[in-house]
C-alpha cells in the first residue's frame, strides 16, 4: 500500500504525541492583554499600523461572542492559554539546516522533513513554536521574483505589499477567533508568485506546536498574480500534553485573472487541541483554487475552507478527508460563494469516524443573484466503523439564481463485512483489512497530494486503525 | 489433507448444510455438484471461515489441524483458498497493491526469514502470473475488480491462487457468468497454475467445467448433504440427463423419499 519511503514508515504516533523538553516557553506569560500585543508588535518591530491592527482587533475579540454553531467551544479556559512564545535559543531564522538548534532538527528528522527538503520541495518553513526555524527557497525560483517568506519576515521586508492584502479578505471583525488571530498573530508564511510564473514543484511548510498551552497563530497570505501557478502544501502537528492548546490560524489567498493555485494540508495537532482555523481564497475570471486537506487528530476542530468566485469563468474544487477517533468531533467542510456568471466548484469529502469519534460536514453552497450559469457537484460520504461513532451532514444552499446547475449527493456507509471476509482470506489480519479499505475510501483525495504526505496520509491512518477501540 | 466429519451449518436460523463428509487427498480433484441452492457455496465461505456461517456440528481438518478454530488469514497461510464466485471491488485499493500486502503477509506468516518483497520485484513477479492466466499488466494498477468484467475478475481469482500457492483451492462457481471462450481460457489458466501436489475443490452447478479440469472424484450435494459420489462415470450421466439422473437413481434405490 505504501512502503514508497521507508522513513515514514518509521514514524508512529509517539512522533507526534512527544515533545522536546520544554525549557524555551517557561517564562512565557498565559493571558491576553494590551500589554502582551504591545509586547508582541515590540518584539516584532513592527509597523505602527500593525500595532493599530492588533490593538483593534483585541476590541473586536472582546465584543464578539463566541459561535453558536458546530463544536462547543465553553470549555476553553482563554486566561490558561499562552498566546505568544518564541524558543530562547532561535535567533532570527536559518536558511541553511546546518543552522538549526540540534534538538529541534531531530524532531524535524523524525518528521521526515530534510529528506522531503532533498527532494522535490523548492522550498521549506517550518514553524516552531512561534518562530521560523528553517526557511529556503530554491534559487531559480527567487530570480524569478517569488517570495516565500517567514511572515514576519515579509512585513519587514515587504510592508507595502503585506499592508495591501493583510486580513482584507478574512477581517478581524469576521468571527471571535478571526478577531483573536488579528490581536496576536505570530509567524507563518507569505507567499508571492509574479505574473506568469509557474512554480512546479510544491512549497512546503510545516507547523509545530510544542510548549504547554500554547496558541498558535500563524498567518498566511498567499498572492498569486496574473497567470502564474503555484503549489503549497502544509503539515501541522502538535506533541501531546495534558492540557488545552489552541490553534486560531488564518489562511488568506488571492487568485488572481488566469491564475491557477493549490493549497494542500495535513493538520494532524495533538487530541488535546482545538483546532479553529479560517481558511480563505478570492478568486478572479477564469482563475483556479484548489483546496486538498486531511484533518486527523485534534479534539476539537472547526474548519470549513472557503472560497469566493468572484470573477467571471472562475473554478473552485475542495477535496478533504476527516478522520475522528475516540473523543475527536471533527467538524468540517467547505465555504463556496458563487458571485460572478459561469463560475463552477466541486466538493468532495470524505470522513471516516471510529471508536466514538463523531464527524460533521459543515457546508455552505451560495449563489448569489446575478451568477448566471453556475456550476456545483457537492459529495459527502462517510465511513462509519462501529456502532459507537456518528456521522452528521448539514449542507446548506442558498440559491438566488435560477440559471444554475446543482448536484449534491450524501452517503453513509459501512465496512461491508463481504469486503472484509474476501481481503481476510487472503491473508491479512483485520485491522489490515480496516486500513487497506479505509484507505481505498479517501483515495480518490490521498492521489491528490504530493507522493511523501500521500505516504504519510495512508500511514497515519493505519496508526489510527491500530489504535484498540475503547 | 481435507478431511470434513458430519458437517452441519447455519446462518442465522437456518440449517443449509446438513452433515456432509468429505475427503480430498494431495493432488486430488473434487468437484461438488448440485442444483442451486443445495448448500454448495455456503460449504466453500465456510471451510474459508465466513463470519455469517455458524458451524453447528461437526470437524474439519485440514493437514491435521483444526481448521475450524482458525480465522481467514490463518486459513490462507496454511494454505487454504477460495476463488469466490462474486470477487468483491475493493474501491480505490490497486490490484497490484493488494496482491502485493497479501502476499508479503501471507509468506513472513509462513516463513519467519521471509522479507516483504520490494514493490519492484513484486511487480516482476505478478507479470509474470498475469501472463499465466491471460490478465493484461494493466490491470494491476486499476482499483481491485472494479469494473472488471466476469471474466476479468474470475482470472484475477485464479491470479491470486497462483501468487498465493496454496495447498487446496477451492474454486466456488467459477464457471458462473462466463460464455464459452471465457470458460475454456479460466480452465486452461487454472491447469496451468495448478500445481502437481495442489488439490482442487470446484463447486459447480454445470457438468460444462468438468470436461476441461477432470476431476477424480464427482459428488452431488442436494438440500445439505452428499447424495451420491463417482467417478468420471458420474459426469457422462450427468452431461446426458442432468439432475435428474441423480434424482431417478435415488427414487430407484429409496422409492419413499423425495429429493427436490
Amino acid at each position: 500500500m505504501s512502503g514508497a519511503l521507508s522513513y515514514l514508515q518509521d514514524l508512529d504516533r509517539s512522533v507526534f504525541d512527544g515533545h522536546n523538553k520544554q525549557g524555551d516557553a517557561k517564562h512565557a506569560q498565559k493571558g491576553l492583554s494590551k500589554a502582551l500585543v504591545r509586547r508582541i508588535s515590540k518584539d516584532k518591530n513592527e509597523p505602527a499600523w500593525m500595532l493599530a491592527h492588533r490593538l483593534k482587533s483585541l476590541e473586536k475579540w472582546k465584543e464578539l461572542k463566541l459561535p453558536t454553531f458546530g463544536v462547543d467551544l465553553s470549555h476553553i479556559d482563554f486566561e490558561d492559554i499562552i498566546y505568544y512564545a518564541a524558543p530562547s535559543e532561535m535567533k532570527g531564522y536559518a536558511t541553511e539546516w546546518k543552522d538549526v538548534p540540534e534538538d529541534i532538527k531531530r524532531t524535524f528528522e523524525r518528521l521526515g522533513i530534510p529528506e522531503a527538503e532533498r527532494k522535490v520541495l523548492a522550498g521549506t518553513g517550518a514553524q516552531y513554536d512561534s518562530v521560523n526555524a528553517y526557511h529556503k527557497l530554491k534559487e531559480e525560483w527567487e530570480k524569478l521574483g517569488v517570495i516565500f517568506e517567514d511572515m514576519d519576515v515579509a512585513l519587514q521586508k515587504y510592508p507595502d505589499l503585506v499592508k495591501q492584502y493583510f486580513m482584507k479578505l478574512v477581517p478581524s471583525h469576521d468571527h471571535k477567533f478571526a478577531a483573536l488571530h488579528g490581536a496576536v498573530w505570530s509567524g507563518g508564511t507569505f507567499l508571492f508568485i509574479p505574473k506568469g510564473v509557474k512554480v512546479t514543484a510544491p512549497l512546503q511548510a510545516y507547523f509545530r506546536m510544542n510548549a504547554k498551552n500554547m496558541g498558535q497563530f500563524e498567518h498566511t497570505l498567499i498572492i498569486i498574480e496574473e497567470g502564474a501557478e503555484g503549489h503549497y502544501i502544509e503539515g501541522c502537528s502538535a506533541p501531546k500534553y495534558g492540557s488545552t492548546s489552541l490553534h486560531a490560524g488564518c489562511v488568506e489567498i488571492f487568485v488572481k485573472p488566469g491564475a491557477k493555485f493549490r493549497y494542500s494540508s495535513v493538520e494532524n495537532w495533538s487530541q488535546d487541541t482545538y483546532n479553529l482555523n479560517t481558511k480563505r481564497a478570492v478568486v478572479d475570471e477564469d482563475a483556479t483554487m484548489e483546496w486538498v486537506g486531511g484533518n486527523l487528530g485534534s479534539g476539537r476542530t472547526m474548519l470549513y475552507p472557503c472560497s469566493i468566485l468572484r470573477g467571471r469563468g472562475s473554478h473552485a474544487d475542495h477535496l478533504g478527508v476527516a478522520f475522528a477517533n475516540a473523543g475527536q468531533i471533527q467538524d468540517t467542510g467547505a465555504k463556496v460563494i458563487h458571485i460572478a456568471s459561469d463560475t463552477s466548484s466541486t466538493i468532495l469529502t470524505k470522513s471516516i469516524s471510529k471508536g466514538g469519534g463523531r464527524n460533521v460536514y459543515r457546508g455552505l453552497l451560495q449563489v448569489n443573484k446575478g451568477a448566471r450559469g453556475t456550476k456545483s457537484q457537492i459529495r459527502c460520504d462517510s465511513l462509519i466503523l462501529d456502532d459507537k461513532s456518528k456521522s452528521d451532514t448539514y449542507p446548506t444552499m442558498r440559491i438566488n439564481e435560477d440559471d444554475v446547475s446543482v448536484g449534491h449527493e450524501a452517503s453513509t456507509g459501512k465496512i461491508s463485512e463481504e469486503q472484509l471476509f474476501y481481503l481476510q482470506s487472503r491473508g491479512l489480519s483485520e485491522d489490515e483489512a480496516l486500513a487497506m479499505i479505509v484507505n481505498g475510501f479517501i483515495d480518490p483525495i490521498v492521489k491528490e497530494l504530493p507522493l511523501e504526505y500521500a505516504v504519510e496520509m495512508n500511514r497515519l491512518i493505519e496508526m489510527e486503525m491500530e489504535k484498540s477501540i475503547t | 489433507m481435507l478431511d470434513i466429519q458430519n458437517l452441519q451449518v447455519s446462518a442465522g436460523d437456518k440449517e443449509i448444510v446438513k452433515g456432509l463428509s468429505l475427503l480430498v487427498k494431495p493432488g486430488e480433484i473434487h468437484a461438488i455438484m448440485g442444483p442451486n441452492g443445495s448448500g454448495k457455496s455456503t460449504l466453500s465461505s465456510t471451510l474459508m471461515g465466513h463470519p455469517k456461517y455458524k458451524v453447528t456440528h461437526g470437524k474439519v481438518r485440514f493437514e491435521g489441524k483444526d481448521l475450524l478454530k482458525m480465522n481467514p488469514a490463518e486459513r490462507a497461510v496454511a494454505g487454504l483458498f477460495l476463488a469466490f464466485q462474486y470477487p468483491k471491488e475493493i474501491p480505490g485499493v490497486n490490484l497490484v497493491s493488494f496482491l502485493r500486502a497479501a502476499y508479503n503477509a501471507v509468506n513472513k506468516a509462513r516463513k519467519k526469514s521471509f522479507k516483504p518483497m520490494p514493490l519492484y520485484n513484486f511487480k516482476k513477479l505478478l507479470k509474470e502470473k498475469m501472463d499465466l492466466v491471460g490478465l493484461g499488466h494493466g490491470f494491476m494498477n486499476r482499483a481491485t475488480n472494479e469494473g472488471f468484467s466476469g471474466g476479468e475478475k474470475k482470472k484475477a481469482e485464479i491470479l491470486q491462487m497462483a501468487l498465493l500457492e496454496p495447498k487446496l483451492a477451492i474454486l466456488d462457481e467459477t464457471d458462473s457468468g462466463l460464455d464459452i471462450d471465457a470458460l475454456r481460457t479460466i480452465c486452461g489458466a487454472i491447469k496451468e497454475v495448478k500445481k502437481s501436489k495442489q488439490s482442487l475443490l470446484m463447486v459447480t452447478h454445470y457438468e460444462r467445467m468438468l470436461k476441461y479440469l477432470k476431476p477424480d472424484h464427482i459428488h452431488i450435494m442436494m438440500d445439505g448433504k452428499i447424495v451420491m459420489s463417482g467417478g468420471k462415470e458420474l459426469a457422462a450421466h450427468l452431461e446426458k440427463e442432468g439432475y435428474d439422473y441423480v434424482r431417478r437413481k435415488l427414487a430407484e434405490k429409496n422409492p419413499l423419499k423425495v429429493i427436490k
